[in-house]
């Protein structure tokens, strides 16, 4: 994975400090309150590992949750935060994006949150590119209820809701996040702290949504969901590594690898089985214009029970921010001549009564 | 062509008329151009466009009429009128949909080109109701007003499509001849409006025109009419409608707390407008976004509160159904919102374009659990300002959720503004935490965002990006001054307490009360919108010789401290709604007071004259008259012109 080089545009118009600053300081004094074993521990860990790399004002970060487990984030974390409600947190992220171009505005949510209750305002945020970070914890069950299923649970699973199993189509998030074109979408890992730092990196680089999907374990309520990705003696044959400029290959030695196959789309083969062997391979290009080519990678992933799937940077490409043309349109606005309140409400057409 | 009829020009104190046609007539704009001659001129005026929410229901149809009328007089008046003295109407559909309003005697000018026999049976009619007979208690003046502005624009070579939709101006020029309205302001609008479409715009002008000649030199009329400009205070004056005052209060109220403004809007019926005029104010720092529904739209501003914005949202009753998590939200958080009301008829989509006030009960409880919040009410299109302002001020100083109530009345109506100096509107105080308020168990400084200012309860607001003051807050319960997350029974218990005393203490001036000798025993209370009518019919009942008290609420919660004192001094409290009682309710339960309320739900404005009945029967049951001795409420309902309403 290449690294970031960290004058990063997502972060433009963030103040920064020369202060080195450590993992402590962004630990608030707010006790963990997650289940033992939870994955979110992991990528709470992880984030605030992260954080202080980015070399911008503690005050200047702000998080905004939804609800549900993964939507404590904030409390633990010493920056600014909000624990809004149900599906809300895009909605709310925007608006302070807009009115604050100095914040990282980072969505920390879930499937039921995101892709649920929330889903509307997951799409329209992915699709207007609002400059905000979306953290979408997917555990694929409904934890802080205990234990419902998602709209990312597998077809025919047996829950408090579901006895004889359930009969909902699931979606698949990176699918819905490209579906919306949105310009920045990865997946990774909670287990795999190196993966998830540098997609967070990468996505803290991004201007724009940047939505990031975390395979996160809940082990209360869907304990091993993510099994075949995090044993060793499946994950090589489970994760499809996403690494831009490089062919897609993977697998115990490096059998298999990802082709272009009928219209538009892509296959995993054997590679022994192509005519041109490596050669034949597809070479991922985040930057790719068209979603059509990252979302024909989304479709790898198992809409069932999870075998393989696709980790990494599905796409990455540049496209003006909403918020940023919405304070263009002020300044340019402002910037014509004087803006007289009185003269405003005065109108054209007044008469005076002496 | 020289008159032989010398034109008596008759003296009127005041007048209503009605402009009727298909909503794709023009009766708006129309209606628009006259009142803005007539504002010029100096009159009074009050206005009420009426109109369906199609866009374009088929033409020549009942459910396609759209009417706009337009009370104006020599003295100051509070309503659009009950019933108009002169309707014109554009076409068959227009007269049979607003004849039931129109008293006998008044003046029905009726274009008569439409007036065929498919059309007739369309909407109805078996015979031509010009021709039976049916209409002569009224003066009827048949014109073909299409004709004759086709004829009179013939030298643009318009197709005969494009010639006749200038006839909304033959018949504004023919009205402006009548009441004998300056006309400049209208070739001037004219000339402006069609800049870019030559044709078009001297089309317009010279039909306009047209009409006004054609009153000047045709024989049809023997009277013009004359009221003379209103003595009003002096000053510098406008006419604006209830939606751009709200949108300039909100402007003006964030300017006078040097906040930028945020509005989250979803289009609604009839909100809109709100949003389209704050979208125009972007050199002052406004900043609108149309969210994808209507709860992104008051989260979007809640999230600019949040980053210390003054978030706003605008909508109409289902549109508050959809944010009240949020406005609960915001009440948890207690940060400043101002979410502004534009009440339609109801429930569901009820009638868009229609106006109630049956959202109160709504505003005052309609979320989970304790969570109030500081409710207010415009009485008048200009005092949408005014309340505007207020909220805001409300809304920053208290940090909290304000619900502003208006109303499709208040909304598309208009009337002249005294306008403010922005100047001399008091300064609201952000306040904004910079610094630690408090120390730890080990004696550290610490920054409590739940501490609250002893005066106000407002908590300390720090806004992302201060140093040192970094906090979380959220929608689970809060312990005090630290707003950290707590289960905790007696915590909860004084939270939702201080949370209602918060917005309990709101500084809230005292009700006035209008009781010209002190003697009334009657006291008319009403609040937003009726304000017109409920003064109106007031007014009538003093003229004919009855005592009675009126007072106006603006402020639903908290009401003002002496509402009580005030409700117990009089025998009887009439509550006027358009609802079934809503205030009413709130009366009786806060004050044990068994106030008469009356309510109508018409999808209309109150009348004056049907208030004036109400009042004037309860004036003289409170003097102990027998129902059939009563004469007061007859005698006021029936006052007709000449008889002023505005003497007091």
């Amino acid at each position: 994975m290449t690294s970031v080089d960290l004058g990063l545009p997502g972060l433009r118009g963030v103040p920064t400090t020369d202060v080195p600053q450590n993992r402590k300081e962004y630990v608030s004094d707010q006790e963990v309150r997650w289940c033992p074993g939870c994955g979110d521990y992991a990528v709470l860990a992880a984030f605030q590992g992260f954080l202080p790399e980015l070399g911008i004002k503690r005050e200047n970060v702000a998080m905004v949750s939804g609800i549900g487990c993964s939507s404590r984030f904030p409390y633990y974390l010493s920056t600014y935060g909000m624990h809004s409600i149900h599906g809300r947190a895009p909605a709310i992220a925007t608006g302070l994006a807009v009115a604050r171009p100095d914040l990282s505005v980072w969505v920390v949510t879930g499937d039921g949150d995101a892709l649920s209750i929330g889903g509307n305002h997951l799409i329209h945020t992915l699709r207007r590119n609002v400059n905000l970070k979306i953290l979408l914890f997917n555990n694929r069950i409904y934890g802080l209820t205990k234990g419902q299923y998602s709209p990312t649970s597998e077809p025919g699973k047996v829950t408090k809701s579901t006895p004889m199993g359930s009969v909902d189509t699931p979606f698949n998030p990176v699918s819905l996040a490209l579906g919306a074109e949105a310009t920045f979408v990865a997946r990774t890992v909670d287990s795999d702290r190196k993966h998830l730092t540098e997609v967070l990196r990468q996505a803290a680089a991004h201007r724009g949504t940047a939505f990031v999907e975390i395979y996160q374990n809940c082990p209360i309520f869907n304990d091993n969901a993510f099994d075949a990705i995090k044993d060793p003696e499946t994950r090589e044959d489970a994760i499809i590594p996403l690494v831009h400029g490089e062919p897609i290959r993977f697998g115990t030695d490096k059998r298999l690898g990802v082709v272009r196959e009928g219209f538009a789309s892509l296959a995993v083969k054997e590679i022994a089985s192509l005519p041109n062997g490596e050669a034949d391979l597809v070479v991922h290009d985040a930057h790719t214009e068209d979603p059509a080519y990252a979302f024909a990678l989304s479709r790898l992933t198992d809409g069932g029970v999870l075998h393989q799937a696709p980790i990494g940077v599905f796409r990455s490409v540049d496209k003006p921010a909403y918020d940023d043309l919405v304070r263009e349109q002020i300044e340019t606005a402002r910037g014509h001549g004087s803006a007289d309140l009185q003269s405003l409400i005065n109108g054209s057409d007044t008469w005076t009564i002496d | 062509m020289n008159r032989k009829v010398t034109i008596e020009v008759k003296q009127l104190d005041r007048v209503v008329i009605r402009f009727a046609g298909d909503s794709g007539d023009g009766m708006q704009l129309t209606g628009d151009r006259f009142t803005a001659e007539t504002a010029s001129f100096g009159n009074d005026l009050s206005t009420l466009p009426n109109f369906p929410a199609e866009i374009r229901a088929p033409a020549g149809t009942l459910p396609g009429v759209s009417s706009f009328q337009l009370h104006f007089a020599d003295h100051d008046i509070l309503t659009p009128g009950d019933a108009p003295d002169v309707l014109i109407a554009m076409n068959p559909a227009a007269l049979k949909a607003n004849l039931r309003d129109v008293p006998r005697g008044a003046t029905l000018i009726v274009d008569t080109a439409d007036f065929t026999a498919r059309n007739l049976k369309r909407i109805g009619y078996d015979a031509n109701p010009l021709e039976t007979g049916e209409l002569e208690a009224y003066h009827v003046v048949p014109l073909n007003l299409t004709g004759m502005t086709v004829e009179s624009v013939k030298e643009f070579g318009l197709s005969r499509k494009d010639a006749s939709r200038a006839k909304n101006m033959y018949a504004l020029g023919l009205v402006s001849w009548l009441f004998q309205r300056p006309t400049e302001s209208t070739i001037q609008f004219l000339s402006t409006k069609f800049a870019n479409k030559p044709d078009i715009r001297d089309a317009n002008i010279a039909a306009f025109r047209a009409g006004f000649n054609y009153g000047e030199t045709a024989e049809e009329f023997s009277v013009r009419y004359e009221v003379k400009p209103a003595k009003m205070a002096p000053g510098t004056y406008r006419n604006i409608s209830g939606n751009l005052a709200l949108a300039y209060g909100l402007a003006a109220g964030a300017d006078r707390a040097g906040l930028p403004l945020v509005l989250g809007a979803y289009p609604i019926t009839p909100a809109s407008d709100v949003l389209h005029e704050l979208s125009k104010l972007k050199r002052f720092n406004v900043t609108t976004i149309q969210s994808e529904d209507e709860i992104a739209a008051v989260g979007a501003a809640l999230g600019a509160s949040f980053g210390g914005a003054l978030g706003v949202t605008t909508s109409s009753g289902p549109g508050i159904s959809l944010k009240s998590e949020t406005i609960g939200l915001g009440i948890m958080l207690e940060l400043p919102l101002v979410v502004c009301n534009i009440q339609r008829a109801g429930p569901s989509t009820g009638m868009p374009t229609k106006t109630e006030q049956a959202d109160l009960l709504t505003v005052m409880f309609g979320r989970n659990g304790e969570s109030p919040l500081p409710v207010l009410a415009a009485q008048s299109p200009a005092d949408c300002f005014d309340v505007a302002v207020e909220a805001t001020r409300i809304a920053v100083t208290y940090r909290t959720p304000v619900m502003v109530l208006t109303d499709g009345y208040l909304a598309n109506g208009s009337e002249p503004w005294q306008v403010p100096a922005v100047a001399d509107i008091p300064a609201i105080e952000p306040n904004f935490a910079t610094e630690m308020n408090g120390t730890n168990a080990e004696g550290k400084p610490v920054f409590l965002p739940y501490l609250r200012d002893p005066e106000t309860l407002a908590r300390a607001w720090a806004i992302p990006g201060t140093p040192g003051l970094d906090h979380r807050i959220g929608g689970v319960e809060k312990e005090d001054k630290t707003g950290n997350i707590s289960y905790d029974p007696a915590n909860h218990d004084l939270m939702v307490r201080t949370r209602q005393a918060k917005v309990d203490g709101v500084a809230v001036p005292p009700l006035t009360v209008d009781d010209p000798d002190g003697s009334a025993k009657v006291l008319v209370l009403g609040w937003g919108s009726t304000y017109g009518p409920i003064g109106a019919g007031v007014r009538r009942v003093r003229k004919v010789g009855g005592k009675v008290a009126q007072a106006h609420l603006r402020h639903l919660n908290p009401f003002p401290a002496n509402l009580g004192e005030v409700l117990k001094s009089y025998d009887k409290v009439l509550v006027p709604e358009m609802n079934l009682g809503q205030l009413a309710l709130l009366l009786r339960g806060k004050y044990l007071v068994d106030v008469v309320s009356y309510a109508q739900v018409r999808g209309l404005p109150l009348g004056a004259a049907e208030l004036a009945e109400v009042i004037g029967n309860l004036v003289e049951e409170a003097d102990g008259i027998d129902d059939d001795a009563r004469h007061l409420g007859t005698a006021a309902a029936n006052l007709t012109h000449g008889d002023k309403e505005g003497a007091r």
